[in-house]
C-alpha cells in the first residue's frame, strides 16, 4: 500500500477530470459520492503511506513518474517524495479536504452548477497534493500554480455576481506578483545549485554551491512569492475579497490548505531560509507585522467571512515568526491545528449563513444560540481554541511559537505576538456576542425559517470541533516532559529539532501570560458586546479617525488602486489608443485597403464575355510567337 | 505534285478564318465550329510537314488530335445542349455571370 503513495495526488485528479468531461450528465448523488470518494480514497493512501514511514527510512518514500524537461544540464522530473513533512500535509489536506467535500455536498445542494463545483473542488485537491508532495522545486510550483488557478476559478465560482469575477481576478493578479518573484527565486536556483530537487536545494548553501548573498536574495524572493499565497503584507489584499466564493471554498483553500502553502514551502525549504539570517528576519518580521495588523482591521469588520478571513491572514502571520524564529516544527504544528480550527470557524460560519438564507452581516444576526443547538457549540470550541484557551489545540501552537520567539531573544516579535493574541480573543468573541447573543433581529429573508443545517454539514463540524479541540495535545511544551512534544519529534528529521531550551520558571511564566492575554481579550469583547454594549460605539465616536482607518481597512485597497492599478490602466489606456488603434490597426486596414484597391483595378479584365477572354488569349499567343520568331 | 508550303499556306488561312469566325460569329455553336476549323487547320499543318520530312510522327499526332478532339465535341456539344435547356440562348454575349 504504501508503494501506492504517489497515487494520493492522481485519484482526486482523475475524478475532477472525468467530473469536467461528463459531470453535466451525472445525476447530483452520483457527482457527490464520487468527488469525496476519491478525496477519501487519497486520504486512506496517505494513511497507509504515513503508517508505512517508519520502516522507509529517514528519507521517505520518493519516486520518479518521469522526467518531464531535459534541457542540457537542466532536468526537472515528476517526483514525488512523502516523508515526515509531506505526511503531515498531506494527512491535513486529504483529511480536512475530506470533511468540506461531505460539508459541500449539502452546502451546494441547490446550486446550478454542482458537478462544476465539485470538478474544481477535486481539481484543487490535486494540484495542492502535487504542491505538497513535490519533490522538485518546478514540479512544486506547477502545484503552486494550479492551486492559484482553482482559488481562482472558485472564488470566481458565481461569476455571474460582479463582485464575486472581480475578487477571482483581483485572487490571481496579486498572486501573479508573488509568483514572479517566486520563479525569479527559481532561476536563480537553477542557474546556481543546477538541480531543482528539493534535497539539493536545502543541501546547497552548506555545500557552498550558492553564496551566502546569494541565498538571502533567493530565499527573499521565495518568500515574496509566499507572501502572494499566503496572504502577508504587503499582498494580503486579495484574501478578504476572496470570501466572494462559496463559504467550503473559503475554509478549504482560504483558511486550511492553500494559503498555507506559503509556510509549508518555508519549512520544506527550511535548510535554504535557515542558512540565512537575513531572510529568516524578513520572515518573521513580515510575519509579525501581519498577525498584528490583519488582526486589528478584523476588530471592526461587520462580515462573519471577512471577520474570518482577516484572522486567517493574522494566524499565518504567526505561522511565519515561527519559521522566520527557527521553530520550523512550531509553525507547521500551528498550520495544522489552524487548518482544523479555522476550517470549523468557516464551515460553522457557513452554517450560520445557510440557516439565515445567504445573510453575512452580524448586525443582523444575533440571539442564534437556540436556534441553531450544534452549529453554536462548535463555533464556540473553535473560537475557544483559536483564542488560545488553554488546552484547546489552539494555545499550545501559538504557545509553542511565542515561546520559541522569546527563547531566540526576539523580544519584540514575542510581544506583537501576545499583543496579537489579545486582538485574536476579542474579535472571535465579538463575532461570537454578535451573532449567537443579544436579542433575535427581525430583518431575516421573509418565508425563511432558522434552521439547523443538516447532517451532512453538522458531523463534519463536529469532528472538526473534536480536532480542534484535542489536536494540541500533539505538541505539548517542554514544560510537560521531554518526550511530550510528539509533533515536534516526529518532524524531526526533516525540520531539526528545535533549537532553543528554557528554564521550566521561565516557560510556565510564558505560558501564564499567554493565558491572560487570551484571557483579556475574551474578557473586553464581553465587556464591549455583552455587558455594556455602547462601549463600541463611544469609542468609535471618541476616537472617529481610527475607527474610519480601521474600517477602512487602513485605506490599502485605495492606495494600492492608486499607486499601482490607475497608472497601469492608464498606461494600457494610453497604449492602446495610440499604438493598437493607430498603428497595429492602421498597418492592418491598410494592407486590407490596399488588396482591396488592386483588386478592384483587376476586377476591370473579368467582364465575363468570352471573346474578350478569347481576344486576351490571342493575344497572348500572338505575342508569344513574335517572341519566339524574333 | 503540289509542293508542302501549299498545304502549310491552306492550313494558315484556314486557322485564321477560325480565329475570324470565333471573334464574328456571336452564338456558341458556329464559335464551337470555328475552333474545330482551327484545329484541323492545325492538323492539316502536322499532315503537310510530316509528307515534307518523310516521317510518320505528324501522322500519328493527327490520329491522336482527331480522337481527342472527338471527345471534346461531344462534351462541348452537350455543354452547349445543357446551356440551351437552361437559358433558352446560346448568345454568348447572353453569358455574362463570370463578370466580376
Amino acid at each position: 500500500m504504501a508503494g501506492l503513495f504517489w497515487l494520493i495526488p492522481l485519484v482526486p485528479g482523475v475524478s475532477a477530470f472525468a467530473l469536467l468531461l461528463f459531470g453535466r450528465r451525472l445525476s447530483r448523488r452520483w457527482i457527490a459520492w464520487q468527488a469525496s470518494g476519491a478525496v477519501f480514497l487519497s486520504f486512506v493512501l496517505t494513511a497507509g503511506a504515513f503508517a508505512h514511514l517508519g520502516a522507509a527510512g529517514a528519507a521517505g518514500l520518493s519516486r520518479t513518474l518521469l522526467t518531464w524537461i531535459v534541457s542540457g544540464m537542466f532536468r526537472a522530473s515528476i517526483s514525488f517524495t512523502f516523508d515526515e513533512l509531506t505526511a503531515v500535509m498531506a494527512l491535513v489536506v486529504t483529511g480536512v479536504g475530506f470533511l468540506i467535500h461531505v460539508y459541500s455536498t449539502a452546502y451546494m445542494a441547490e446550486d446550478r452548477s454542482y458537478s462544476r463545483y465539485f470538478a474544481f473542488l477535486n481539481l484543487f485537491m490535486f494540484f495542492m497534493l502535487v504542491l505538497v508532495m513535490a519533490s522538485d522545486i518546478v514540479l512544486m510550483f506547477v502545484g503552486w500554480e494550479g492551486v492559484g488557478l482553482c482559488s481562482y476559478l472558485l472564488i470566481g465560482f458565481w461569476f455571474e455576481r460582479p463582485a464575486a469575477a472581480k475578487a477571482g481576478m483581483k485572487a490571481f493578479i496579486v498572486n501573479r506578483i508573488g509568483d514572479a518573484a517566486f520563479i525569479i527565486g527559481i532561476l536563480f536556483l537553477l542557474a546556481n545549485v543546477g538541480s531543482s530537487s528539493l534535497a539539493a536545494i536545502n543541501a546547497a548553501p552548506a555545500s557552498g554551491l550558492l553564496g551566502p548573498g546569494l541565498v538571502t536574495l533567493v530565499a527573499i524572493l521565495l518568500f515574496v512569492g509566499a507572501t502572494g499565497k499566503s496572504a502577508q503584507v504587503p499582498l494580503y489584499v486579495w484574501l478578504p475579497d476572496a470570501m466572494e466564493g462559496p463559504t467550503p471554498v473559503s475554509a478549504l483553500i482560504h483558511a486550511a490548505t492553500m494559503v498555507t502553502a506559503g509556510v509549508y514551502m518555508v519549512c520544506r525549504l527550511n535548510g535554504l531560509f535557515a542558512a540565512s539570517v537575513t531572510a529568516s528576519t524578513v520572515v518573521a518580521w513580515v510575519g509579525a507585522i501581519t498577525a498584528v495588523f490583519a488582526a486589528t482591521m478584523a476588530l471592526v469588520q461587520n462580515d462573519i467571512k471577512r471577520v474570518l478571513a482577516y484572522s486567517t491572514i493574522s494566524q499565518i502571520g504567526y505561522m511565519f515568526i515561527g519559521c522566520g524564529v527557527g521553530a520550523y516544527a512550531a509553525g507547521m504544528f500551528h498550520l495544522v491545528t489552524h487548518a482544523f480550527f479555522k476550517s470549523l470557524l468557516f464551515l460553522a460560519a457557513g452554517s450560520v449563513i445557510h440557516a439565515l438564507g445567504g445573510i453575512q452581516d452580524m448586525r443582523q444576526m444575533g440571539g442564534l444560540r437556540k436556534r441553531l443547538p450544534v452549529t453554536f457549540p462548535v463555533f464556540l470550541v473553535g473560537a475557544l481554541a483559536i483564542s488560545g484557551i488553554p488546552f484547546l489545540s489552539g494555545f499550545f501552537s501559538k504557545d509553542a511559537i511565542l515561546t520559541s520567539a522569546f527563547a531566540g531573544g526576539h523580544y519584540v516579535l514575542y510581544g506583537l505576538g501576545l499583543a496579537g493574541a489579545v486582538m485574536t480573543a476579542f474579535y472571535m468573541f465579538r463575532l461570537i456576542y454578535m451573532t449567537f447573543y443579544g436579542e433575535e433581529k427581525a430583518t431575516l429573508t421573509p418565508g425563511h425559517a432558522v434552521h439547523e443545517s443538516p447532517r451532512a454539514m453538522t458531523v463534519p463540524l463536529v469532528i472538526l470541533a473534536v480536532f480542534s479541540a484535542l489536536a494540541g495535545l500533539l505538541g505539548l511544551p517542554v514544560l510537560f516532559g521531554r518526550r511530550a512534544d510528539v509533533f515536534g519529534r516526529f518532524l524531526e528529521g526533516v525540520l531539526g529539532p528545535a533549537a532553543h531550551h528554557l528554564a521550566h520558571s521561565t516557560e510556565a511564566a510564558l505560558i501564564l501570560a499567554a493565558t491572560i492575554s487570551a484571557l483579556a481579550g475574551l474578557g473586553l469583547a464581553f465587556l464591549f458586546y455583552r455587558r455594556s454594549p455602547g462601549i463600541p460605539a463611544r469609542l468609535a465616536h471618541r476616537f472617529p479617525g481610527t475607527y474610519r482607518l480601521l474600517l477602512g481597512k487602513y485605506y490599502v485597497d485605495e492606495v494600492y488602486d492608486a499607486a499601482v492599478v490607475r497608472p497601469l490602466l492608464g498606461g494600457a489606456g494610453w497604449v492602446y489608443e495610440h499604438f493598437d488603434l493607430k498603428v497595429i490597426d492602421g498597418t492592418l486596414n491598410g494592407s486590407a485597403a490596399a488588396a482591396g484597391l488592386a483588386g478592384k483595378g483587376l476586377n476591370i479584365l473579368q467582364s465575363g464575355l468570352v471573346r474578350d477572354y478569347a481576344l486576351a488569349f490571342l493575344m497572348g499567343a500572338i505575342l508569344f510567337l513574335g517572341f519566339l520568331l524574333l | 505534285m503540289i509542293p508542302p508550303a501549299a498545304f502549310l499556306v491552306l492550313a494558315a488561312l484556314l486557322f485564321i478564318l477560325g480565329i475570324v469566325a470565333f471573334f464574328v460569329k456571336k452564338d456558341l455553336l458556329t464559335q464551337f465550329m470555328a475552333v474545330e476549323v482551327m484545329l484541323n487547320a492545325g492538323n492539316l499543318a502536322f499532315l503537310a510537314l510530316a509528307k515534307a520530312l518523310g516521317k510518320a510522327d505528324g501522322q500519328m499526332v493527327v490520329l491522336f488530335v482527331i480522337t481527342v478532339a472527338a471527345a471534346e465535341a461531344v462534351i462541348g456539344l452537350a455543354i452547349i445542349v445543357l446551356i440551351f435547356r437552361q437559358r433558352k440562348s446560346i448568345r454568348t454575349d447572353d453569358l455574362k455571370d463570370l463578370k466580376g
